[in-house]
């Protein structure tokens, strides 16, 4: 809990030095809303920044669900062939370094249904990481372990589910907090483009509209929220994370 | 059991890490390989356990074919267990991996973890046990299949000074009383004269067998207030000072 004291003094002064300061200067809302006019922008219409959060959501943690799905399956085909290893591994990349605005706009051409084309471009930011370092962890077994599987003549298959799949699992629930993180962004990413072309939910879209009516309040008051998101899926998964190493007993 | 004849093993990048290495085990051997670090004990137990295959010269198996798996027991350094497994299941691996269900090999797991003294501790985790007790369900795991050799690559070193004399106690008397060949590598001059019935001295730079020193002491007994131990430890530091000065 000491841990938490200082960060949070250290937020509260900032956010008042922030609003002593837009007073005293006169800035006008519009420009720079202090931090009462951000609260007072969200209650006025909290329903609508929350339902838009929970689309959001939606959007984030579906796509980190077919992320982590996906990126475990082609690890897992990587490790059990050199073909696969060979077919995959230039593409995943080629996923990886092609920006999300590029091809957004195609994907949800392409798709059509607004909640899936924005789930598959969330995916394709979220993909990566989790896919890596699952990858990783199943390449690299400790040594030694790997010797004594040799000595007592293991397969293939074996070797693979008794040794290497466990032994992913950390690199696994890393590459997945990392991909939780980068799901929001890319869920945000994919409303900024498709809100353009009309699909009214999300709170980008949120943040697009009070911009256009230069409801600025509004627009920080999404923003907290977008950080609030992020933090907290952050946090969760590290939580995740740590909760089934306990279980699994080597933590 | 095992002949090597004028081994050699030279690894990429060309580091020479054993030359003419020629070595015989007999069933029932203790033998100790000891060296400073570099001097290639590790790269021979390797080669012995068919982990790695050497360059030059042969290893012949008396019965003409390189032992199968399990025959072969290996203990490294470090416990090496699977964190995520009970005791038991990590003495369970040599025989599942090996298609052996876990209803059959229940009786050969409860042995091998009593041999080591760690009845009572089947479902403790690694991380719930202490160093030696890693150790031990290590060599437990190394037992189970019942081995004809066991290999040891410096097992006690990072055990504390108690724990290491408890084990090498326990390991006298396991080797007393299983007839297994053991093969231990160490750096330690009291280690290899405490526990091996053969002491190979090791120099570095390329490996080699520098020359062996057979134990008068016998049968796995607490030696070390015996004056031949003191004359033993003598003899070899006085082998290995010697080698020093020639190399």
């Amino acid at each position: 809990m000491k841990s938490a004291l200082l960060p949070t003094a250290f937020g509260l002064l900032a956010l008042v030095i922030w609003e002593g300061a837009v007073r005293l200067a006169h800035i006008p809302d519009y420009l720079l809303p202090g931090p009462i006019a951000i609260v007072g922008a969200f209650v006025a219409d909290p329903w609508g920044l929350m339902v838009s959060l929970g689309s959001t959501l939606a959007v984030t943690f579906a796509a980190l669900v077919v992320a982590a799905v996906l990126g475990v399956a082609m690890a897992l085909a990587m490790a059990a062939s050199r073909w696969a290893e060979a077919a995959i591994q230039p593409w995943a990349i080629v996923l990886q370094v092609t920006p999300l605005p590029a091809i957004a706009p195609l994907i949800i051409i392409w798709v059509g249904d607004p909640f899936t084309s924005l789930v598959v471009c969330a995916v394709v930011v979220a993909f990566f990481p989790v896919f890596a370092n699952t990858a990783t962890g199943l390449a690299s077994p400790p040594a030694e372990l790997a010797d004594l599987f040799r000595l007592y003549g293991a397969g293939r298959a074996r070797t693979l589910f008794l040794l290497r799949l466990p032994a992913a699992l950390p690199f696994f629930l890393t590459g997945l907090r990392i991909s939780g993180g980068l799901a929001l962004v890319g869920a945000v990413v994919a409303e900024f483009v498709a809100g353009s072309g009309g699909f009214a939910s999300g709170l980008a879209y949120r943040i697009m509209e009070a911009g256009y009516r230069l409801q600025v309040p509004r627009m920080f008051a999404a923003l907290v929220l977008l950080s609030l998101a992020g933090i907290v899926i952050n946090a969760g998964l590290g939580a995740f994370g740590r909760a089934v190493m306990r279980w699994r007993g080597d933590a | 059991m095992l002949t090597l004849s004028h081994v050699g093993r030279r690894f990429p990048g060309g580091t020479e890490a054993l030359r003419d290495i020629s070595l015989q085990l007999h069933p029932h051997d203790f033998l100790a390989l000891l060296g400073p670090s570099g001097c290639g004990k590790s790269t021979l137990l390797r080669l012995i356990a068919g982990l790695d295959q050497p360059d030059s010269g042969t290893l012949a198996w008396s019965d003409g074919h390189a032992p199968g798996p399990g025959e072969i027991g290996y203990v490294f350094q470090d416990a090496t267990l699977l964190p995520w497994a009970s005791a038991a299941e990590n003495v369970y691996l040599p025989l599942r991996l090996r298609g052996v269900p876990r209803e059959a090999a229940q009786p050969a797991i409860t042995a091998a973890l009593a041999r080591v003294g760690l009845t009572g501790f089947e479902a403790a985790l690694p991380r719930q046990l202490s160093g030696g007790m890693r150790m031990r369900v290590s060599i437990a795991r190394a037992l189970v299949t019942k081995p004809r050799v066991l290999l040891m690559d410096e097992p006690f070193a990072a055990l504390d000074e108690f724990t290491r004399h408890r084990l090498q106690l326990d390991l006298l008397g396991l080797w007393r009383d299983l007839g297994t060949t053991i093969v231990f590598v160490t750096h330690s001059i009291y280690e290899a004269a405490f526990l091996a019935r053969r002491i190979v001295l090791m120099t570095p730079r390329p490996g080699r067998i520098e020359r062996e020193i057979a134990s008068p002491l016998t049968e796995g007994r607490d030696i070390r207030m015996d004056p031949a131990y003191a004359a033993l430890v003598r003899e070899i530091s006085g082998a290995m000072e010697q080698a020093q000065g020639a190399a």
